[in-house]
């Protein structure tokens, strides 16, 4: 049995080290054909899965890229999911021919890594889930500005007052509800309802999550810091459902698992997907809050360009994402607000100018410090 | 030299919170909150260590010393949930609590949860050493008490226990770090330590210096851990001066030894069937399972050769400082080795966050290069690594080499043909610790690893979090199944299991009986 057992660990061991010289040899192929192949396989089928190829294209082996002289690669940093951008940096490429290297990673820990990299970074662009890193980076000084021409693109209310940053999609704060759990007459016109009686431990939040944070800096800046200190004591009071991720609380709440919950609105779609059904089919279903409440708050993600820009690539990628094609991606695929005009809106969703958005600059927001110490002090944190 | 890399992150540590001055570090760390998630974590990392010896020592003492049913089995499995990171243990749980209870109120969270998550997948650090300890113990100790009339369970508590005491520090130290370190299954349990504390603080308001500012604290408790811990190694150091590898005769259990099987089954099937029931149900209830499979073999590449280097640097750093403490005890070594643990309890983000620091500002053409990951992991994991030397260096006696150089080999020779060859059990088994580790880790590999390169781990991180769990559950299938193997071979190389011929003295062999019943008896034990 001994020298059976023995064999068997070697064959294994053997294997492992078989494939994985297989692999590195793999890898070493270099990078820029493998995106474009991927780019290539990509347009021919359908635009939602990303490639294998564009996954595995890492060039592991390779050392740091140098700064590109229009050498037809870029460096992006991606605090937005792998799934979501890559179909839309395929097209890119495959529109310019400007390979891009990607690098997916946590939008936060990603800003403290390019605050870290200072002026030695690799990356030319940051492409980031929120506002707030966006803001975080900005202040080192480590975004370049950006032309008049793109900032002219969107509304003030969703770039940096410095011309650092640009939104590139919208998402809206909504309330997620379940539709045999809670009637259409019942659903609050205001957040402040959610503290009462009536949605005693019906409600989830997400309060590590960034975007809920900047729903309680929007209150703060339109309610000021008592009222929005009460709110979180409230609601702190009112048994919430706190979930790790805005995802798990669309999940639960479609589920039957709690009633309603504080989101993002594309996390339905997300859910949608994954089930393999319309959004219409699912339980769950979202409540726009009305009248500019703190609740109907619209963030973006959007993007920067990392300090000097040896050439104009980084500023081509902005240019296509908000051209007609990238915004028309955003709106269909991932179910996000454009921010130019003349593109539409997500399917089934009311229009973004229909929306009773707070009165609020997405500048305005960048006290974020304050407000996870109120949170904290609410001992939702 | 080899402990420096232990010291990265300590240096980036200083020289980042020491801009703020001291009066900043103060203002921030005495606090109120700090004081809560300070006893939050210490008092985590008892229940969890405490609960981890109780199971740890336990399996380890059936399998080995008892006629446990199925133990040669068992010995194997009890291993394995070092395979599962605990981020896919913590989701799994929480999923499958959630199938059976309706009422919210009732979640699976906070601090009951994450002390039996944490427990049920960091005991084995406890029961690998123990375990291969009572293996080589010489159990002519336990037979002269036996002898002399003591009980059972009392030859047990005073003899066999002391005398695997280095070992069951030893992981219980390497079980108080991991938690203390743990992000993974108190950010989903939602329990508020200092790990969960540091990465809130990266990611709520992008404060740097407060999120490091709590993991010096989180140096100061591991000094503090570290200080408790070598007392307890000093007054318990008992080296047996023999080395025998006659295996100790099996307790016979009578009918309880069917409760002993039953408890380590129930202990793997809240680690392993939990998690298993979950991914399965993930991947039939979703629809983006079909895009796993073209990603999984690159992400599997990935994983192994970033893993395996690391693992290979790693060994290669502890080799000498475990040689070191093993074989020329003193303060200086002691320092090294105790130096090596310092970074194990910090948390992924700021070890890497440390070593993109060093790879920015010294060793540019490295950065974001496999290396540099590498090199990462071996900050993160050199005490497994010289844990493992030190062990198998202190179990060879030093007087073979004494006797090499006697004959006139030189001091090089003396270690290329005696020392190293005698301590290689120990490295392959802090290889192969290393290795898996390294496979689980994720904060510290999405800050350092190359430009598009993916792991299994950060492809499961991905999936997961936009929902898409049919995509998640073969990443995190692929990913305890390959980590199964290196801690296979673990149990394989560490003795615990001895192989049928050598297992019959085990049992007294009558001697009418054929040759072939000691066969199948000993492939039935």
């Amino acid at each position: 049995m001994t020298p059976i057992t023995r064999l068997v660990g070697l064959a294994a061991s053997t294997t492992l080290v078989l494939g994985l010289a297989a692999c590195s040899v793999e890898e070493e192929a270099p990078a820029g054909t493998a995106t474009e192949d991927a780019a290539v396989d990509e347009t021919s089928d359908d635009t939602t899965e990303t490639s294998d190829d564009a996954a595995g294209t890492g060039d592991a082996s390779s050392p740091a890229p140098a700064a590109a002289e229009g050498d037809g690669t870029l460096v992006l940093y991606s605090g937005r999911n792998e799934e979501l951008v890559q179909p839309v940096l395929d097209a890119f490429t495959d529109e310019t021919g400007i390979a891009v290297e990607v690098r997916y990673g946590d939008t936060a820990a990603m800003a403290a890594q390019l605050l870290e990299e200072g002026d030695n970074s690799p990356a030319e662009v940051f492409l980031a889930q929120d506002a707030g890193a966006l803001g975080a980076v900005a202040r080192e000084g480590l975004l370049g500005e950006l032309p008049a021409e793109t900032l002219d693109l969107v509304p003030d209310t969703y770039e940096s007052a410095q011309g650092d940053w640009v939104g590139l999609t919208g998402r809206s704060r909504v309330l997620v509800y379940n539709k045999e759990a809670v009637s259409e007459d019942e659903l609050p016109e205001t957040v402040a309802e959610l503290t009462e009686p009536a949605w005693t431990g019906r409600v989830g939040i997400a309060p590590t999550n960034a975007s809920f944070q900047s729903f309680v800096t929007a209150l703060r800046v339109l309610e000021g810091d008592d009222a929005a200190a009460q709110w979180l004591d409230g609601l702190a009071a009112n048994d919430p459902q706190v979930r790790e991720r805005n995802g798990m609380i669309v999940a639960d709440v479609d589920s039957g698992a709690i009633d309603a919950g504080l989101v993002n609105h594309y996390y339905l779609y997300e859910l949608a997907d994954e089930q393999g059904v319309p959004a219409d089919d699912l339980n769950a279903a979202l409540h726009f809050f009305p009248a500019g409440d703190a609740g109907a708050l619209v963030n973006i993600s959007g993007i920067g360009l990392v300090g000097e820009q040896a050439d104009a690539e980084g500023q081509a990628l902005v240019d296509y994402l908000l051209s007609e094609a990238g915004q028309t991606y955003f709106v269909e695929e991932t179910h996000e607000y454009p921010m130019i005009e003349g593109v539409g809106t997500p399917a089934g969703l009311p229009a973004l100018d229909e929306l009773e958005t707070p009165e609020i600059d997405l500048n305005d927001l960048d006290d974020l410090q304050r407000t996870i110490e109120m949170i904290t002090e609410a001992g939702l944190l | 030299m080899a402990t420096a890399v232990a010291l990265i992150p300590l240096v980036y540590l200083v020289l980042r919170t020491g801009q703020g001055g001291l009066g900043a570090w103060l203002e921030t760390v005495a606090t109120e909150r700090t004081a809560r998630l300070a006893t939050t974590s210490l008092l985590l990392a008892v229940v969890v260590t405490a609960a981890c010896l109780l199971i740890g020592v336990g399996a380890a003492w059936l399998v080995t010393r008892s006629n446990t049913p199925g133990r040669r089995a068992l010995a194997v499995l009890m291993a394995l949930p070092l395979a599962v990171p605990s981020y896919v243990a913590a989701f799994t749980w929480v999923s499958v609590a959630d199938l059976w209870t309706t009422d919210p109120g009732t979640r699976f969270e906070g601090f009951v949860a994450a002390s039996v998550v944490l427990t049920l997948y960091t005991y084995p650090y406890v029961y690998l050493p123990v375990a291969v300890a009572l293996v080589r113990v010489d159990p002519a100790q336990e037979e002269v008490a036996r002898s002399l009339g003591r009980g059972p369970l009392h030859t047990l508590l005073t003899v066999t226990l002391p005398q695997v005491r280095p070992a069951i520090a030893g992981g219980a130290l390497l079980a108080v770090l991991y938690v203390l370190a743990d992000f993974g299954a108190v950010s989903i349990l939602r329990l508020d330590t200092f790990t969960r504390a540091v990465f809130t603080a990266f990611s709520a308001g992008f404060n740097r210096q407060g999120a490091l500012t709590l993991a010096t604290l989180l140096v100061l408790v591991t000094v503090l851990v570290l200080t408790v811990e070598g007392r307890t190694r000093r007054a318990g150091a008992r080296f047996s001066g023999t080395h025998v590898t006659r295996p100790a005769r099996a307790a016979d259990l009578g009918v309880w030894r069917w409760a002993g099987s039953a408890a380590l089954a129930a202990v793997l099937l809240a680690a392993l069937g939990v998690p298993a029931l979950s991914l399965v149900r993930w991947m039939t209830s979703g629809t983006s399972g079909a895009d796993a499979v073209g990603r999984l073999w690159d992400a599997a590449a990935g994983s192994l050769t970033a893993s395996l280097l690391g693992a290979l640097l790693t060994m290669l750093l502890a080799l000498p400082v475990g040689i070191l403490a093993a074989r020329h005890p003193g303060r200086l070594s002691r320092a090294l080795e105790r130096a090596a643990y310092l970074a194990h309890s910090l948390p992924g983000v700021v070890v890497g966050l440390s070593l993109v620091f060093f790879g920015v500002t010294v060793a540019l053409p490295l950065y974001q290069t496999t290396w540099l990951l590498a090199l990462g992991y071996a900050t993160l994991f050199l005490p497994l690594g010289v844990g493992a030397v030190a062990s198998a260096a202190a179990q060879a006696p030093p007087s073979l080499e004494e006797a090499a150089s006697a004959l006139g080999r030189s001091p090089a020779e003396v270690f290329r043909r005696v020392t190293l060859p005698l301590t290689l059990p120990g490295i392959g088994a802090g290889a192969a610790l290393v290795f898996l580790t390294a496979m689980k880790e994720l904060p510290a590999t999405l800050l350092l690893r190359p430009t598009g390169m993916d792991t299994l781990a950060t492809r499961l991180w991905s999936a997961t979090a936009i929902g898409r769990y049919a995509e998640a559950a073969p990443y995190a299938l692929v990913l305890v199944a390959l980590a199964a193997v290196p801690t296979w071979l673990i149990v394989r190389r560490s003795g615990i299991l001895p192989a049928a011929g050598e297992r019959e003295p085990l049992r007294p062999v009558r001697i009418d009986e054929t040759g072939a019943t000691d066969l199948l008896e000993g492939v039935k034990a």
